[in-house]
């Protein structure tokens, strides 16, 4: 209990930023039914913005994440604009071959600039211990912040005109667009909301972990099959299957080596496509 | 009078007869050599890398401004370098070392750092009959493959953490148990599972044994592992996933009494962990602390060849900002040398003399001793150099502050249990 109690706990607060990271890469597909391929690397973007502002002007990191959200969105809708806008119509591969476009433009670039060597925050929130667990205090900030990221969209989504005409696109483009709602600009800030996500995501991980501008794909992966586990479309599952995947990371170790961490998350998800494809909670 | 109206014709004559034979004779005396190698200018292993490569800078920079390497015969050798950045990448090596060695011309190889880059290169140098010095990479297992042209600087990894379980049992006698969280990668693996024979046979337990991916930025699920009542946690890899657990290791408070790590301890630049390096021990190849000299190898009967350590440790402060050298910069340094002194020896720098004075190399240095294994099997392995352990500690003004804890003959201060 000694081992397992730490590691779960550990494995939670990871899963809530996975939650985030995820819950950007099912909006952008529930709005737009495209797969952002380009969202490691924007999380990467958003790791490397936090360091910047940290290391080159001493701002508190969760202090930069305003500027990380700021940026990140506008980011968001200026690729919207230059990549996708155009061939938005024309069918997944079109824009799956968009956004891997924007992501090798950004890895490349992103390399070019900051190189490939690791870069770390070197910022320390303490820690807190309860019993058998020791909570380190850039974990629990993490988890904090994506809560409350987590509502704020959920109030943004439900309860502002933006954020409805959002879900009126996400239901039906044709009918919101007969209702007077102009889905191109919707479409925009749909995807610039996903791409804050994944840059506020990568934001928070860069408080606990070292990262390089190749980062991002490792956090890509785990949202793919945090979407497919919460069911694509599904922001709600995605940040429970955030929190699912964090917990199952935390406790497998304590059963087997670190090494089939990988392993059993993969075959849950071939298990779960081929069982529920809809995902646990079921997509949009 | 006759004799001055002939003059600028005798003038012409006799320069004439020694021009030629003069300019043949600045031909043959000055050599120009190319030694290739490739850095890790980006990528994970940049901060060693780079250190590494400066060190070898250095050398250089001293041979040409000491007019070159003097041969018997009178001939001048003067350096050249060319390199490429592998991006701390093994895929790059062998594609750029076949470069260096075809394009490039490269007379004689120095190893990119890291055991699985240098082993990916050794084997090119090998192909191509290239004489390659290996620094920075400490794996025995390079040296098993049969190659009779790859020379290691460093102490290889099978000694590499094993005075630390010596300096745990000295600490505290009553140890029993050690936790190994190791980088998976060739050379951190050589060094534990050395390490772990060697704990075992002293009457230790090794209750965790387990290795991560060298990407690894997450060790929690690792530190959660740890069993209860251990008394040391060692293993590590590189510098940068290194620094991760050592930091992870103080936030988490595990209270083990001793911490000992691969590679980054003793890295200047891994005092930057404030707190959380207090206490860390680590294996260094050498350190500016050091006892070697010119004195003491004469006592033991073995030359010395090269700088002494204060004015080694001069010059490169000089050279890169008052930075202090690490044994990463001192093993390219030490790369030069051994090539230096063999090209010496051989009085040639074609590459069967070359190899066959490394053969005899048996020499003292700023960094150590260095002497080969030239049994076939065993060719090319390190066996003079010895390591020096380190601890960081709290200083007088509080920041951290490097000691030298063990062997303690080199010793300039006592090791100390962690107190978390």
């Amino acid at each position: 209990m000694t081992q397992i109690l730490p590691s779960i706990v550990d494995g939670l607060l990871i899963g809530f930023v996975y939650g985030v990271a995820a819950m950007g890469l099912t909006l952008i597909w529930g709005v737009m039914r495209v797969i952002n391929l380009g969202h490691g690397a924007t999380m990467a973007l958003g790791m490397f913005c936090t360091y910047l502002l940290f290391a080159h002007f001493a701002l508190n990191p969760y202090l930069g994440m305003v500027a990380v959200v700021i940026l990140s969105l506008l980011f968001g809708v200026i690729i919207y604009g230059v990549a996708l806008q155009r061939v938005i119509q024309a069918g997944y591969l079109s824009t799956l071959l968009a956004t891997f476009a924007v992501n090798m433009i950004i890895i490349g670039l992103g390399t070019w600039v900051f190189t490939t060597s690791p870069r770390n925050i070197d910022f320390s929130a303490g820690s807190i211990t309860i019993g058998p667990v020791i909570l380190q205090g850039t974990r629990l900030l993490a988890a904090l912040a994506a809560v409350v990221i987590t509502g704020a969209l959920y109030l943004f989504l439900h309860f502002t005109r933006p954020g409805k005409a959002i879900r009126a696109v996400s239901n039906n483009r044709a009918a919101a667009e007969l209702m007077g709602i102009p889905s191109s600009y919707v479409l925009a800030l749909a995807f610039g909301l996903g791409t804050m996500l994944a840059a506020v995501a990568g934001g928070l991980t860069s408080t606990f972990f070292p990262f390089t501008i190749l980062s991002g794909s490792t956090y890509q992966l785990k949202s793919f099959v945090i979407c497919v586990l919460g069911g694509l479309g599904n922001p709600l599952g995605a940040l429970l299957g955030g929190l699912f995947l964090g917990g199952l990371e935390g406790i497998i170790p304590t059963f087997m080596p670190v090494s089939w961490v990988p392993v059993v998350e993969f075959v849950l998800f071939v298990l779960v496509l081929v069982v529920k494809p809809t995902g646990l909670l079921g997509s949009k | 009078m006759k004799f001055w109206k002939y003059y600028p014709v005798i003038l012409l004559v006799v320069l004439g007869l020694l021009l030629p034979g003069a300019a043949s004779s600045a031909s043959a005396a000055e050599k120009t050599i190319t030694i290739g190698f490739t850095a890790s200018q980006t990528g994970s292993l940049n901060v060693e890398a780079i250190r590494q490569i400066n060190g070898l800078n250095l050398w250089v920079e001293h041979v040409n401004k000491a007019g070159g390497i003097k041969l018997k015969d009178g001939t001048v050798i003067k350096i050249a370098t060319k390199f490429y950045d592998d991006e701390s990448n093994k895929d790059r090596v062998q594609e750029l070392y076949t470069r260096l060695i075809n394009n490039d011309k490269a007379d004689f190889l120095i190893s990119p750092y890291s055991s699985p880059l240098a082993d990916a290169a050794a084997v090119i140098a090998q192909q191509y009959k290239k004489i390659m010095i290996t620094t920075g990479a400490a794996s025995d297992s390079t040296y098993k493959k049969g190659f009779t042209l790859v020379y290691q600087a460093y102490t290889p990894a099978s000694r590499y953490l094993t005075g630390s379980i010596d300096l745990l049992q000295k600490l505290d006698p009553k140890a029993k148990k050690v936790a190994v969280i190791y980088s998976n990668d060739k050379f951190s693996t050589d060094v534990v599972t050395a390490m772990k024979k060697y704990a075992e046979g002293k009457g230790l337990q090794v209750p965790m044994f387990e290795g991560y991916d060298p990407a690894t930025t997450d060790f929690a699920p690792f530190i959660n592992k740890i069993p209860a009542g251990v008394d040391a946690v060692m293993g590590g890899g590189h510098f940068t996933d290194t620094t991760t657990l050592a930091r992870q290791l103080y936030e988490k408070k595990v209270p083990a009494k001793m911490i000992s790590l691969l590679v980054a301890p003793p890295e200047p630049k891994f005092a930057e962990l404030g707190e959380a390096c207090i206490c860390v021990t680590g294996s260094s190849q050498w350190e500016p602390l050091c006892k070697y000299s010119p004195e003491a190898a004469k006592k033991e009967g073995i030359e010395w060849f090269g700088p002494t350590i204060p004015e080694f440790v001069k010059a490169y402060e000089a050279k890169f900002n008052k930075q202090e050298p690490s044994y990463h910069s001192a093993g390219g340094y030490a790369a030069g040398l051994i090539l230096q002194k063999a090209i010496e020896s051989a009085g040639s720098i074609d590459t069967a003399k070359v190899a066959a004075a490394m053969d005899k190399e048996n020499m003292y240095t700023f960094y150590g001793h260095i002497k080969f294994n030239t049994a076939p099997k065993l060719h090319g392995l390190q066996e003079g150099h010895e390591m020096v352990y380190i601890q960081w500690q709290k200083g007088k003004n509080g920041k951290p502050e490097k000691v030298a804890v063990w062997p303690a003959a080199a010793s300039t201060g006592k090791a100390i249990l962690c107190k978390r």
